[in-house]
């Protein structure tokens, strides 16, 4: 591509601006002393006190906490397990069923996934509670796992997994071993995106969670809906930050691996020749 | 053995909490209303045998599927779910292309820094980012606040609970999603073309139109895919930046089944709008099946 032209830094310029601003006026209108959105009344943590102390928030997202770390969880070794059997196990009865199952979800829109597994939980007669949302939020986030996951394994070279196989491995062992290393950043990426679907989402939850186990979306969705609250300006902040510095370090720690990696290849085919 | 196992564990809990899932909502959309527990008749009881099946099956009906024809609001609702996601798709695209070009002509070691920089917004809630916006567009809000002080306006503007705020609102939620694709293409583009475009006489804006448009054109689709089709269905969105007469299908869902209690109705509605969305999802298959053998 060609040099930097005005217009495209304008373009750039405006449209980082457009997508950054309303979550910078929200994390300075969550230091304002006013309960009003428009007044800035001087600085003031207090709508930070107020959010500690309310115990519904804080129930609220140890409930959301556990469902996205107990489904993240589950949902990366299935969907790395769905991965390896789309990339790896050719052909078998039902592979096209199978794929488009894995594909599905990812553009249903929530209210018709949410919707069928409420009918589902209720015609089982399962009393909806953590253990529904995580079953929901497990079975949609397991196919964005396994999207990760799989477009790794596509790319990388099956000759390692059969000289370990040559060389006396079980196929678990040449799996745990071999693939598994390498395909590790894409497990993790796939976990994390799984972990974050799970926190953030609302539809899906309201659908399948019990009058008494209330998520954090759907706890702030209620709050906010009347109106902009300070607390929840004050909430979404500590979430801002929380996800900016995670997404920071570990794009940080990514590079530094992808680095060392190609170092190691280098130094490899080096020794080889 | 062993990998029969591997292959059944995922399988199975697909087809039961995704495949089941959805064959009970066309069951249900096909029942009626009761005033039971659970709210529909009739009720499968398979300890019958074939004759309750077979009783069973004849009092399933389309009778939803008309109700849902003959009443204008979910006609108007699915309408204008398409224009809202047609025209907020278009908006994006205007406002997604500078941006992925932009970031496509900067210096090749800045361009992983701005790929963070959009890909940020889309790790943080959407819930909170679509929440953000009610502070700046309500009546006393933000931008009123300051168009009035810099005298651009002499009354408040109501874009608060209208469609222009759902439109900022999708456009907002959504842009990362067209900027990457229409990035990975650009990104690809072979500088030597445009460069052999103008020698061969064309001036810089017709070898943007002639070279480079037609070339982004499996990003431009797939970013347009990938916001059409998550729009349509929204629920979020409307509720909270939209007014009572922004009718989208996603919230008429939601008020049927929460609200009103018709699990029947809601059910159809669902079908529905599943059928209405296999076109744009066949359609996005099919371009990425094409990009993917071009790039083979």
């Amino acid at each position: 591509m060609r040099r930097m032209s005005g217009f495209n830094i304008v373009s750039l310029t405006f449209g980082l601006a457009f997508l950054y601003l309303p979550m910078v006026v929200l994390v300075i209108y969550s230091f304002n002393a006013s309960k009003l959105v428009t007044v800035w009344a001087g600085f003031s943590t207090q709508w930070y006190g107020e959010l500690i102390r309310n115990e519904a928030f804080l129930d609220a997202a140890l409930v959301t906490l556990k469902v996205g770390l107990i489904s993240s969880t589950i949902a990366t070794v299935l969907g790395t397990m769905a991965a390896w059997i789309l990339v790896r196990s050719g052909r078998f009865l039902g592979r096209t069923l199978f794929s488009g199952m894995i594909y599905a979800p990812l553009v249903m829109p929530e209210v018709i996934t949410g919707l069928s597994l409420l009918l589902l939980f209720i015609g089982i007669d399962l009393d909806r509670g953590v253990l529904t949302i995580v079953l929901a939020h497990t079975t949609f986030s397991m196919c964005y796992v396994s999207v990760v996951v799989s477009s790794r394994l596509a790319s990388f070279d099956t000759s390692l997994e059969e000289a370990a196989l040559d060389l006396g491995c079980t196929p678990w062992q040449s799996f745990r071993l071999v693939t598994l290393p390498i395909i590790a950043p894409a497990v993790i990426s796939g976990w994390l995106l799984a972990f974050t679907l799970s926190l953030d989402d609302l539809v899906i939850a309201s659908f399948a969670a019990g009058p008494s186990s209330t998520t954090l979306p759907m706890k702030i969705f209620s709050a906010v809906r009347l109106g902009v609250s300070p607390e929840i300006n004050a909430l979404s902040t500590i979430m801002i930050g929380i996800v900016a510095t995670g997404v920071i370090l570990f794009s940080l720690m990514s590079k530094r691996a992808t680095i060392r990696q190609q170092q190691e290849e280098r130094d490899a085919a080096r020794s080889e020749a | 053995m062993r990998r029969l196992i591997l292959i059944l564990v995922p399988y199975l809990w697909l087809l039961a909490l995704f495949l089941v899932p959805f064959l009970i909502v066309v069951k249900i959309s096909l029942s009626d209303v009761a005033l039971a527990r659970p709210p529909y008749f009739p009720q499968l009881d398979l300890s019958g045998g074939w004759a309750a099946i077979r009783d069973f099956v004849a009092e399933l009906d389309f009778e939803n599927f008309a109700f849902l024809a003959s009443d204008d609001l979910y006609w108007k609702a699915y309408l204008s779910s398409l224009r809202i996601a047609l025209i907020s798709t278009l908006l994006t695209l205007l406002i997604g292309f500078p941006v992925a070009y932009g970031m496509a002509s900067a210096r090749p070691e800045w361009r992983p820094t701005l790929m963070m920089l959009v890909i940020l917004p889309f790790w943080t809630s959407f819930l909170i980012r679509v929440y953000s916006w009610m502070g700046i567009l309500s009546q006393n809000g933000l931008l009123n606040t300051f168009l009035l002080w810099t005298g651009v306006i002499s009354e408040p503007l109501t874009i608060m609970n209208t469609e222009i705020a759902v439109y900022i609102g999708i456009v907002y939620t959504y842009l990362p999603f067209m900027i990457l694709p229409i990035y990975a293409t650009l990104e690809k583009l072979d500088g030597s073309l445009l460069e052999a475009a103008e020698d061969l006489g064309c001036s810089r804006t017709s070898a943007f139109w002639l070279v480079t448009v037609p070339l982004s054109k499996p990003g431009i689709i797939a970013g347009c895919f990938l916001v059409f089709i998550p729009a349509i269905g929204e629920f979020v969105i409307p509720s909270l930046l939209g007014g009572s007469d922004t009718l989208m299908i996603g919230k008429v869902l939601w008020e049927e089944f929460f609200n009103n209690r018709d699990w029947p109705v809601a059910s159809a509605v669902a079908v529905v709008l599943l059928a209405i969305l296999i076109i744009p999802i066949v359609l996005f298959q099919r371009n990425e099946q094409k990009n993917r053998e071009a790039g083979q």
